[in-house]
């Protein structure tokens, strides 16, 4: 997995909350097809580095590359019409919009979109509740609805920034099968997560976050070596 | 006929009077309000701008013999054009600071505009003819057909900014923005130009609201500066969150003030101050507003 | 900043650092009272009382805006009340010019203690607002009001004497008065702001939410920084009554509002003197430019705009930042 293959490459990258220095020189690498996951504690700087690469981070250095384009003095507007979108951590439902208006609001950016009716085939209780305010609808369902969203904008590449966060295990569990199946329909997904379990059913690698800056990676092969090692850095 | 010891007719005509101010109160705090959503300023150049959609109707008249409803389009886009100038030149370098800058940053330019105005026209108000004369019979009072169009455009024009906010796409990505702006611009929406339209589109009916004005009041450079201060106490009473909330405390206010002509004339300036000062005893968010 | 609740906490550096500054601006007061002094040998002795009176008050909104973070844009309402109340004792009643000033003080304080109850219970650009709508209130009370002479204002307050000791109708002495309640009311706001009182002021004003959870009930203290800021410029309104014979709505207007905020900024909003630099410059332009009064409103915004986009520090805030650049080198 060199750097000229791959889909995104994030290379030294640095950000800022105003004056606090967060991310220490982040680098990354996610080829076409991937499911890869951000592993860390709490506050190691895993949803910063989304937001970073989203460019949701006022400062920020470094290099960003999407599919050969460099994207690190990009607003975040136009890094997402190249074909990333973002689900970010709490789901970011509006309130003020009913489901149907939240699951229409991303503006289609890429060439082959899923039709609405597809994407509200894969989630049919988001079409039962079409006309609930966005927050109203439980913690699994916002979930659903905030990946079905970015799914009819025709974007290739998602970052999740942990969805399994608060949800019961049997929701946890369809999750899963919804992110393998959007691997076969060939999504490359960046997965932050905590739940080290779900993330290793479904990566193909682990980038461990620690402190702003990637320390280890580890490749679901070596998963059995590796979990004492994950234990170590997830302190669990 | 008597109502309270009160002719029927006087009381009628305070109402509509109330109602006509009421138009232009709805009209500026709406306009406040859909800019505050978006992007959290407490525009102050508000008035100036309606002062300055009044004197462009003028202009448009004086100077190219554009009458009222040529002026009722082409004014509000003018004012609209300079406010996204505005925008786009210095408010825009305010957004990561207090919020306060911006208030202090469009006091400045209210100051500015009136001064300029002032020094070209001078203070006194000048008279804009009136495109509606005659006067309607509504079965219980005669109306001057003007006043009662004011109060139907003000009505429609709120009507129309509501649906296309709660009703069409561009309003859903303005309610989305107000909540989390950040998060829409990641979606691929453009929000620097979409704050510089919602900007424009906000004076703009301030500007609208200011054409509207001119044939009822005068045209003076001072017109904006002393409304808008009793716009800031509608939307404490209305509350800032809301759309509908603006809209309806700016014509109950604007009919209790007529009420209040009525039945005590020395209060008629001040009960809207006084029922902000209720409201802010008895419900600090205001009658619509969420608490921020 | 880490230190603003405890400063038995801060280290020793930063202690005599504090001391160091206090020490400076009490020193730069010296001299500005000494020019002030000299500054009538060269310049309208008006314009230097003019001076004086709005620094007075631009220094007691300092307290708010600066050092407690709220920002009024109503204050010309304690301002003019003071004016009015000042004016009347003395016009009306024949009280000497303390009296007036006390007066003066004591009614803003109460007017002071009505609207902040009410004020302060919102935040930010809100409190701006309700102050706002206030003062506009108090304008059109003092329109309809028997004893504020309406439109003409309060006309010919007479001078007298001021502590039994100076008798106003001579210029030089009523000079000295204004000088005297100037300096006064300057210690009054530099002995607040480097009291306990005035560090928890400061501690609400970085974080509110903080200064909540150290158990402080900061809606009074609050309260109490606005009651004293009404009340000091109520007393500056009383002297400008007392020193240009007259108390009218233009000391009660949203332009007096604007204006007094416009010093603090050009000064340095939260910095000891900039009030006063601030004061000094925007009368000094006035001054300049009376006779063509139109460009004032437009040269005032264009400063208000000049100074939020391009020196928010202020004046005195700009020059404190450059010193202490130089001084880390």
């Amino acid at each position: 997995m060199t750097a000229d293959t791959a889909m995104l490459s994030v290379r030294n990258l640095h950000a800022w909350y105003g004056e606090s220095h967060v991310l220490h020189g982040v680098t990354l690498h996610v080829n076409r097809g991937e499911v890869v996951t951000l592993l860390g504690r709490n506050g190691a700087g895993k949803s910063t580095t989304m937001r970073a690469i989203m460019g949701l981070m006022k400062k920020r250095s470094g290099s960003i590359t999407y599919e050969g384009r460099e994207a690190i003095t990009l607003p975040s507007h136009q890094i997402a019409r190249m074909g990333i979108a973002y689900c970010p951590e709490h789901r970011g439902i509006f309130s003020r919009l009913d489901v149907q208006e939240n699951l229409e609001l991303p503006p289609v950016i890429g060439a082959y979109p899923l039709t609405l009716d597809r994407v509200q085939a894969m989630f049919p209780r988001l079409l039962e509740r079409r006309h609930s305010p966005g927050t109203k609808l439980s913690g699994g369902e916002q979930q659903m609805l905030a990946i079905a969203r970015i799914l009819r904008t025709g974007a290739r590449f998602l970052l999740l920034d942990e969805p399994t966060e608060g949800l019961a295990p049997i929701i946890v569990k369809h999750l899963g099968e919804i992110i393998g199946s959007l691997q076969s329909m060939g999504f490359t997904i960046l997965l932050v997560e905590q739940n080290f379990r779900f993330a290793s059913a479904l990566a193909d690698r682990h980038y461990v976050v620690e402190h702003g800056r990637v320390v280890d990676e580890i490749a679901s092969g070596e998963l059995a070596a590796g979990s004492a090692r994950m234990r170590v850095y997830l302190g669990v | 006929m008597e109502i309270f010891g009160i002719p029927a007719q006087a009381l009628y005509g305070q109402l509509a009077l109330g109602l006509v101010n009421g138009a232009f109160y709805a009209l500026l705090s709406l306009g406040l309000a859909i800019i505050f959503g978006l992007l959290n300023l407490i525009n102050f150049a508000h008035g100036a701008q309606y002062m300055l959609g009044a004197y462009v109707a003028w202009m448009l008249l004086s100077y190219l013999g554009i009458g009222f409803w040529g002026a009722l389009i082409l004014a509000p886009l003018v004012v609209a054009m300079l406010g996204m100038a505005l925008e786009r030149g210095l408010l825009r370098h305010l957004r990561d600071v207090d919020q306060i800058y911006g208030l202090l940053l469009t006091f400045g330019v209210a100051l500015i505009l009136e001064g300029l105005v002032a020094q070209t026209y001078g203070w006194s108000g000048m008279p804009y003819p009136n495109p509606l004369p005659g006067s309607v019979d509504l079965g219980f009072m005669r109306m001057p057909m003007y006043r009662l169009a004011a109060i139907a455009i003000s009505l429609v024009v709120c009507l129309a900014v509501w649906i296309a906010i709660e009703r069409t796409k561009l309003g859903a990505y303005l309610r989305a923005a107000s909540e989390d702006a950040d998060m829409v611009q990641a979606f691929g929406v453009n929000i620097p130009r979409l704050i510089m339209l919602t900007y424009g589109f906000g004076v703009g009916l301030a500007g609208l609201a200011g054409v509207v004005a001119a044939p009822v009041y005068q045209v003076s450079p001072a017109m904006g500066s002393n409304l808008i201060i009793v716009v800031f106490a509608v939307v404490v009473i209305g509350g800032m969150g809301s759309i509908a909330g603006s809209v309806i405390a700016g014509f109950g206010l604007g009919l209790i003030e007529g009420l209040t002509k009525v039945f005590y004339p020395a209060a008629s300036t001040t009960v809207i101050f006084f029922i902000m000062i209720l409201i802010l005893i008895f419900r600090p968010s205001g009658l619509f507003g969420s608490t921020r | 900043m880490t230190s603003s609740t405890t400063t038995l906490a801060a280290p020793q550096s930063e202690r005599r650092m504090t001391q160091r500054r206090r020490m400076a601006e009490l020193g730069l007061f010296a001299a500005i009272v000494l020019m002030l002094l000299l500054a009538p040998l060269v310049m309208n002795p008006f314009v230097v009382m003019k001076i004086m009176c709005f620094a007075m008050f631009a220094l007691a909104l300092n307290l708010l805006m600066g050092f407690t973070g709220i920002v009024s844009f109503g204050h010309a309402m304690f301002f003019g009340s003071g004016a009015y109340a000042g004016g009347y004792a003395i016009k009306a009643l024949g009280w000497p010019l303390e009296a007036g000033i006390l007066l003066a003080a004591a009614s803003a304080a109460l007017l002071g203690l009505g609207t902040g109850v009410l004020a302060v219970r919102r935040h930010g650009i809100y409190t701006a607002m309700v102050t706002l709508a206030f003062a506009q209130m108090l304008l059109f009370l003092a329109i309809q009001a028997p004893f504020t002479g309406g439109e003409d204002g309060l006309q010919s307050i007479p001078r007298g004497y001021f502590l039994g000791l100076l008798d106003t109708r001579n210029e030089f002495q009523l000079f000295l008065a204004t000088l005297i309640l100037f300096v006064v009311v300057f210690l009054i706001v530099f002995r607040t702001v480097h009291s306990p009182f005035g560090q928890t002021l400061k501690a609400i004003r970085e974080n509110e939410t903080r200064a909540i959870s150290l158990g402080y009930r900061t809606n009074r203290y609050k309260l109490a920084a606005f009651v004293l800021s009404a009340a000091l410029s109520g007393a500056a309104g009383a002297m400008k009554a007392a020193v240009f014979e007259l108390a009218s709505l233009t000391d009660v207007s949203w332009h007096t509002s604007g204006e007094v905020v416009l010093m603090n900024l050009v000064g340095g909003i939260g910095t000891m003197l900039g009030p006063i630099a601030g004061a000094a410059m925007i009368i000094g332009i006035q001054e300049f430019l009376s006779g063509i009064e139109d460009w004032i409103l437009v040269i005032n915004g264009v400063i208000f705009v000049v100074v939020v986009i391009a020196f928010r520090k202020g004046i005195v805030g700009e020059i404190i930042g450059f010193l202490a650049r130089h001084e880390g080198r």
